[in-house]
């Protein structure tokens, strides 16, 4: 069983190829849920322990940030309609699937993400005006990625998943036990990149876990074209076990994120996670979904909403209080207001700004082209004497 | 006074290089309070139709643009009366870029220089994701290797002399602050001698030329006098596209029928006196609606797919009828779900509910995929007979020509008849020659006779 194996393992216990017909990588069965979209409980056998420590408060709590990152999302998209990000990538729908994995996370995690995980940066603590100011085109950066153990959102599609597995094998070599964490989508998947990542995490049994929201489309390829296997079926082939979860279902997120996680930093190598969820919205702001897209299937979708789900199950235990619910709009609103405040507020970056940074120490080439590129922006305002170019 | 101001919405870049878009309507109106975020218009933008949220909680100042106006971005649309002090709007300073706030105050108010350079079209690039709209270019080439004409130069031998149309297309030789000198004052570079080395352009040259007023009017005035051009995106763009691909991918076959329809339009004159049709709209297309799913029950090849993907051919067992329409926006086709088990009343009120709300422009994305076979009534413009072209998916698409009076043969004698031509198109992957006669065949059997519908059911 999985979690028996969990900590077992080190690299050279690994199963070798001659092995690999007799044993099952793929654990949980083919959907592992532990809430049913009506808001039922629903027992597990074997993963009902990894969130057995998860009370009452903390089932709020969830609901408390999966209801921010929500609001945070629609004041984003807000903003870039009046003019004043850019561009957004929605995470609509993917609530669940981002705050129960990132909430099971210890601080000194590293976790590689992609460009949706807003949600994920608000979690580890991320300022707001950090989350916006890439997007509003203010800075090539957004946080302190040491600060809070982030790396920067990635736009190439996969390539994080590298960066994370070399970082966890950084981390073997530091005998940490930190767990690595790398978030991406369904269409990486159909990546070199990831597919590399996988190779050389399983080879050296790096502790890196492969975090994957299915939102079932790929901009506006859909998954089904993409891989004629479910995707938690991929790694399988590379000798890495994976796990199939409900993405909407942040209890079932929990405890798939955890074993993993567990797997990790126990020395049992990296972990494929298929989070099964939907892009609700369009693909960034500049998108129209409604060209490619069954308008039925995002019905079929919503009655499986992740928020709507954890909602029935706190009514159902009573939990849903008065209190409880104007704490959560007053949280939300707070927020929503602190994310349009600091973003429209945002001082302007310079245009030798982007001089900065370049290089971590002085470099002679960078100043001498900064200094090209300050007189040039000079002979705006000055005559230009004859024959200048 | 209350301590109000007035703040302007400028439209924004609402999808990574965009440089306008089309107001389709407005949702408030002067004088309405609207909050935050509250919905104030739907604007059409190459990409997508798009619902923009208020950036501002106060009072609606004016409306700049009326609906189906294309804006360029970076023009005001709509002004708010906001409070002074606690604006909604993060109480932060205006950010610069399009879209943004502007304070339009006694010293507040953007330089015309810098407004320009907002709304200019032609610096956008090509965006991250890859399609976004192209950029027109304004007689601007590309940059290409320097020409060097000075006098310096000792003179070329004639063999490798750079061509003169070459140097004609080199963009005028100026410096970048030139350039924007030139731009702010409006003048066209491509008309302004040079005098500094090589035909340089200098800033003496551009400040002098301010005040020639001679200008050639054939090359300073509006290019636009003698064509109009229309930027093609929304349906037009997504038309087309569907046309292409499936004119393309589909081989096509037309087939024509004339009929004598003088017994249908006898029957649908009956119908119309009849209490139980009181108060539906019967008309020729209900009929032949009618006639095209009773035909398709013995010749059901006519209703099916070309799956390409799976390589299988898709037998539908039931009818999605689509239905063209021309609409204010252009032509959508909406179909009607499974239009095989409705009765010929129930036939004609979704008929006439279909083009209701496709000429209100409200048909749902639901209601124009999934069609399985299209009429398309080109009568009603007083035409006979076309070549349809296939709507993507589908494998067949009808015709329907006017109903006019005309000699015909009856009984070896001439006589006054209402005749109509049917024009059939398929999709000859699917579809035979035999098939689709024998289908065209079946529609003007009915046509001409409805009582032959018996025969078929």
């Amino acid at each position: 069983m999985l979690t028996d194996q969990a900590g077992k393992g080190v690299r050279h216990d690994a199963p070798g190829p001659e092995q690999s017909a007799h044993i099952s990588l793929r654990t949980g069965g083919d959907l592992l849920q532990l809430v049913s979209p009506e808001g039922e409980r629903i027992s597990h056998p074997e993963f009902d322990v990894w969130v057995k420590d998860v009370g009452d408060e903390q089932l709020c709590s969830l609901y408390e940030d999966m209801t921010v990152i929500r609001r945070i999302d629609a004041e984003a998209t807000a903003l870039q309609r009046q003019g004043e990000l850019a561009l957004w990538p929605p995470l609509l729908g993917q609530e669940a699937a981002q705050i129960g994995s990132s909430r099971s996370l210890r601080d000194d995690d590293f976790v590689f993400p992609s460009y949706r995980e807003s949600g994920v940066a608000y979690v580890r603590g991320a300022h707001l005006s950090e989350i916006a100011r890439v997007w509003r085109g203010n800075a090539s950066y957004g946080w302190d990625p040491q600060r809070i153990n982030l790396a920067t959102p990635q736009i190439i599609i996969g390539s994080q998943s590298l960066h994370a597995t070399g970082y966890a094998m950084g981390v073997q070599l530091d005998g940490a036990n930190t767990a690595v964490l790398a978030y991406f989508g369904d269409g990486a998947t159909s990546e070199g990149d990831v597919n590399e990542a996988m190779v050389f995490a399983a080879s050296y049994q790096a502790p890196v876990v492969f975090f994957c929201q299915n939102n079932h489309w790929a901009i506006s390829e859909p998954v089904r074209i993409q891989s004629h296997v479910q995707l938690a079926d991929r790694p399988t082939g590379f000798g890495i076990p994976s796990m199939r979860v409900d993405g909407n279902d942040v209890l079932a997120v929990m405890a798939a994120t955890r074993v993993a996680l567990d797997r990790a930093r126990k020395g049992g190598g990296p972990t494929f996670i298929e989070a099964v969820t939907y892009r609700m919205g369009p693909h960034t702001t500049a998108d129209d979904p409604t060209r490619y897209r069954d308008p039925i299937e995002l019905e079929d979708w919503a009655a499986k909403d992740p928020i709507l789900r954890l909602r029935k199950l706190l009514e159902a235990k009573g939990l849903l209080t008065d209190d409880v619910e104007a704490r959560v709009k007053a949280k939300a609103d707070a927020v929503a207001a602190d994310l349009r405040s600091s973003c429209i507020g945002m001082p302007d970056p310079q245009p030798l700004d982007v001089f900065n940074h370049v290089y971590s120490t002085p470099n002679s080439w960078i100043e001498r082209q900064k200094d090209h590129y300050s007189r040039y922006l000079s002979s705006f305002n000055q005559p230009v004497e004859e024959g200048a170019l | 006074m209350s301590a109000t101001m007035i703040k302007e919405f400028r439209l924004p870049d609402l999808g990574e290089g965009l440089t306008e878009s089309e107001i389709l309507s407005w949702k408030v109106a002067v004088g309405d309070t609207v909050t935050l975020n509250q919905v104030i218009a739907e604007v059409e933008t190459a990409k997508a139709v798009v619902e923009l949220p208020s950036p501002f909680a106060g009072t609606v100042a004016a409306l700049h643009e009326q609906p189906g106006t294309v804006v360029e971005v970076g023009k005001p649309i709509v002004s708010f009366e906001v409070d002074d002090a606690g604006s909604s709007n993060g109480g932060g300073a205006p950010a610069a870029g399009d879209g943004s706030a502007v304070v339009t105050s006694a010293n507040g108010a953007p330089s015309a220089s810098a407004a320009e350079a907002v709304g200019s079209p032609a610096k956008r690039e090509p965006n991250l994701v890859g399609y976004g709209a192209v950029v027109e270019h304004s007689g601007r080439p590309t940059r290409r290797a320097r020409v060097q004409a000075t006098a310096e130069v000792p003179a070329i031998p004639e063999s490798i002399a750079v061509p003169e149309s070459e140097v004609a297309a080199e963009r005028p030789r100026s410096t970048p602050p030139v350039r924007k000198l030139a731009r702010d004052l409006g003048i066209d570079l491509e008309v302004v001698p040079g005098t500094g080395p090589g035909g340089l352009i200098t800033r003496e040259d551009v400040q002098n030329f301010t005040g020639a007023a001679d200008v050639p009017a054939g090359i300073a005035g509006a290019p636009g006098d003698r064509e109009t051009r229309t930027p093609i995106k929304g349906v037009r763009k997504f038309t087309a596209a569907a046309m292409v691909q499936s004119a393309f991918t589909a081989p096509h076959v037309t087939e024509f029928l004339t009929v004598d329809v003088t017994a249908t339009m006898e029957l649908l004159a009956k119908l119309k006196g009849n209490r139980t049709f009181e108060g539906f709209k019967l008309t020729p297309l209900t009929i032949a609606a009618k006639a095209v799913l009773v035909a398709l029950r013995n010749n059901p090849t006519l209703n099916s797919r070309w799956d390409e993907v799976n390589q299988e051919i898709v037998q539908f067992n039931y009818v999605n009828l689509g239905i063209a329409a021309a609409t204010p926006r252009g032509l959508t086709v909406p179909n009607i779900k499974d239009a095989d088990q409705l009765s010929l009343r129930e036939l004609s009120s979704a008929l006439t509910q279909l083009t209701d709300t496709a000429r209100a422009g409200k048909t749902s994305p639901s209601e124009l995929s999934g069609g399985t076979i299209s009429i398309t009534n080109i009568g009603v413009f007083g035409i006979d007979a076309g070549t349809p072209i296939l709507n993507p998916g589908e494998a067949a698409i009808v015709a329907l020509g006017a109903v006019r009076k005309a000699p015909w043969v009856v009984n070896d004698e001439l006589a006054v008849r209402q005749v109509m031509s049917l024009s059939l198109s398929f999709d000859h992957r699917l579809v035979d020659g035999e098939q689709g006669s024998r289908f065209l065949a079946d529609l003007g059997a009915i046509l001409s006779d409805p009582a032959m519908v018996m025969t078929m059911i």
